[in-house]
């Protein structure tokens, strides 16, 4: 097996043992990214001097007995989570030479184990978007296919741990961003509950919907990847004061019991991919051959989650993006001479067409006249979606559904049609509306040989039944073992 | 159609966005069909729900107003297109 190949634990291992140290293995992920990111374009900047000088710092360690999980581990992050001089883009031209001078809580945490960072990856430009091509900087390829989308809005993420270019990433999920794409690229993906990771020095999009979480090649790298980035922290006012514990410990054999959800509105939806809709099924079948009971729930304000959450994350979006004015940060129209010419001129120019379309779309439905009707009945909604999961976690202690109706479409196929492209987001919005975790992890390949995912949803601050569930469906399968060619 | 071209002109002029006349076409069109979306929203009943604002309940975070330590002026102004005497500069704005 290649060094590139590696899990964390596996790397772990083999640290410990000083069988290699965190240089070889740095340098391995900085080879690799040098021969094949140019055909999947996942990295914006590589950061190699900088991965070589930590890499270092962490065999200092490891030589001195001072070792964790993390520890020489080489990892990519997603370009909206702020690294302290290491350029942080946004994939928008508004950021484009934006170099943050203090580190993201998250990072600040990685450090502290003397993890690597390898460099910033690639996503939606503001993580708007199901594909990466909103990306002003490049297109990310699928390694499973590259005529194919990663999925988005964490693409350069999950194409990155799925084509063995870092061990595992950070992205950021608002209504399905690491979700999606670790889905389309057969890896793991956690949001975890709102308010479990700190936000602080990630790059504000929807405020009450965005949670930074993990994507990695298996389910014991999540849980050592959430053990290490959960926990309170003051400078994110929405951060959770509750404990985090050792989420490996759930990592371990036995389900008898278990209860796992099927919501009924899910698999009736008309859109669901026949070949995914099987997959997920045979996935249930499985959890029920190794101990767990399956129920039938509901979750009946279904059909209403795409309209709630186009109301208010582009309402979140239109007030956060306001920032971008041209003055404290970022890109400037230096032409123009009146201040309100260089904010219109700096925006308009700064900002991509998706971008604009959401500013547009937030600030309309926040607009004088028209907040009941859309904000205010979105968020009485919101509250109606999050009712429903309460009562429907009375009755399981998971609910499992599919990640993406279909598999990972082409470049270019819905490019031109918005509402479409939103549409497809339809089973991974409620979990940010409602505030719970959801995993996605690798349960089954379409006949083309593309990856399929399944959605594992907990109630809030319950990722240990997710956690649970993910490991024995793991221990079970051989779905993650298989690899996209190299 | 649901939003007309001159209400898209006008929320782009309230958001600071100047548009193409080819784009405010373009975006009353994508606009206009995801608003028609998000009409069906009034088939749900929601009489006497109180809205949610957050995804979990939360209370304000407070706390002590104690001195610490903050970026310095240069760091803070690192990243400024235009910056003198430790100030961002911006176009003249009183004439």
């Amino acid at each position: 097996m290649e060094l590139s190949e590696l899990t964390i634990h596996k790397a772990h291992e083999l640290l410990k043992q000083k069988k290699i140290s965190s240089l070889e293995l740095t340098m391995a992920l900085l080879e690799r990214i040098d021969a094949c990111d140019e055909k999947i374009g996942a990295y914006i900047s590589i950061a190699g001097e900088k991965a070589i000088d930590q890499a270092k710092i962490a065999d200092e360690a490891i030589a001195k007995g001072n070792i964790s999980p993390l520890t020489g581990i080489p990892v990519s992050i997603k370009d909206l989570i702020c690294t302290k001089g290491i350029r942080t883009t946004c994939a928008s031209k508004m950021l484009e030479n934006f170099v943050p001078f203090y580190d993201a809580f998250v990072i600040k945490k990685l450090k502290k184990e003397n993890a690597v960072i390898l460099g910033k990856v690639n996503m939606d430009e503001f993580a708007m978007g199901s594909s990466t091509e909103n990306s002003s900087i490049k297109i990310t390829h699928n390694p499973w296919d590259l005529s194919r989308i990663p999925g988005g809005s964490s693409g350069g993420s999950a194409a990155s741990v799925a084509a063995d270019l870092c061990l595992a990433s950070l992205g950021s999920d608002t209504g399905g961003s690491i979700r999606q794409p670790a889905s389309h690229c057969g890896v793991v993906g956690i949001k975890p509950t709102y308010g479990r990771v700190s936000r602080f020095g990630l790059i504000a999009f929807a405020s009450s919907l965005d949670q930074i979480g993990p994507l990695t090649k298996d389910v014991t790298d999540s849980a050592i990847m959430m053990n290490a980035v959960s926990g309170y922290d003051r400078n994110d006012s929405t951060s959770v004061s509750v404990d985090v514990p050792d989420y490996t410990s759930f990592c371990k054999k036995g389900l008898n019991g278990l209860r796992v959800g099927i919501p009924k509105e899910f698999h009736s939806y008309k859109g669901l991919d026949p070949e995914v809709d099987l997959a997920v099924k045979n996935a249930v079948k499985t959890l029920e051959d190794l101990g767990a009971l399956s129920v039938e729930i509901s979750l009946p304000h279904t059909e209403y989650t795409v309209a709630a959450y186009y109301v208010i994350a582009p309402a979140e979006a239109s007030s956060n993006l306001a920032r971008y004015d041209g003055v404290k940060y970022g890109f400037r129209d230096m032409d123009k001479k009146t201040l309100i010419e260089m904010y219109k001129g700096t925006r308009s120019q700064g900002f991509g067409d998706e971008v604009k379309r959401r500013i547009i779309l937030g600030t309309y439905v926040l607009s004088a006249g028209y907040y009941d009707a859309y904000y205010r009945k979105a968020s009485q909604v919101r509250a109606l979606i999050t009712e429903d999961f309460k009562k429907a976690f009375k009755k399981c202690d998971v609910i499992l559904s599919p990640v993406a109706p279909t598999p990972a479409f082409t470049i270019g196929e819905k490019a031109d049609d918005p509402l479409t492209m939103y549409l497809s987001d339809i089973f991974t919005l409620s979990a940010n509306l409602a505030g719970i975790p959801g995993m996605s992890l690798p349960c089954g390949f379409s006949k083309s040989g593309l990856p399929i995912g399944l959605q594992i949803m907990g109630m809030h601050f319950n990722e240990e039944k997710i956690f649970k569930t993910a490991f024995n469906f793991e221990q079970a399968t051989e779905f993650h073992n298989k690899k996209p060619m190299r | 159609m649901k939003i007309t071209h001159d209400e898209v002109m006008y929320v782009a002029s309230l958001a600071r966005l100047d548009l193409h006349e080819d784009d405010v076409e373009m975006f009353a069109e994508q606009i206009g069909k995801i608003l028609e979306h998000v009409d069906t929203l009034g088939n749900v009943n929601t009489d006497g729900v109180e809205p949610a604002t957050h995804a979990i309940s939360l209370s304000n975070a407070f706390r002590n107003d104690d001195k610490k330590e903050h970026a310095n002026r240069e760091a803070a102004l690192s990243n400024a297109p235009e910056q003198e005497d430790g100030a961002f500069i911006v176009p003249k704005i009183i004439e």
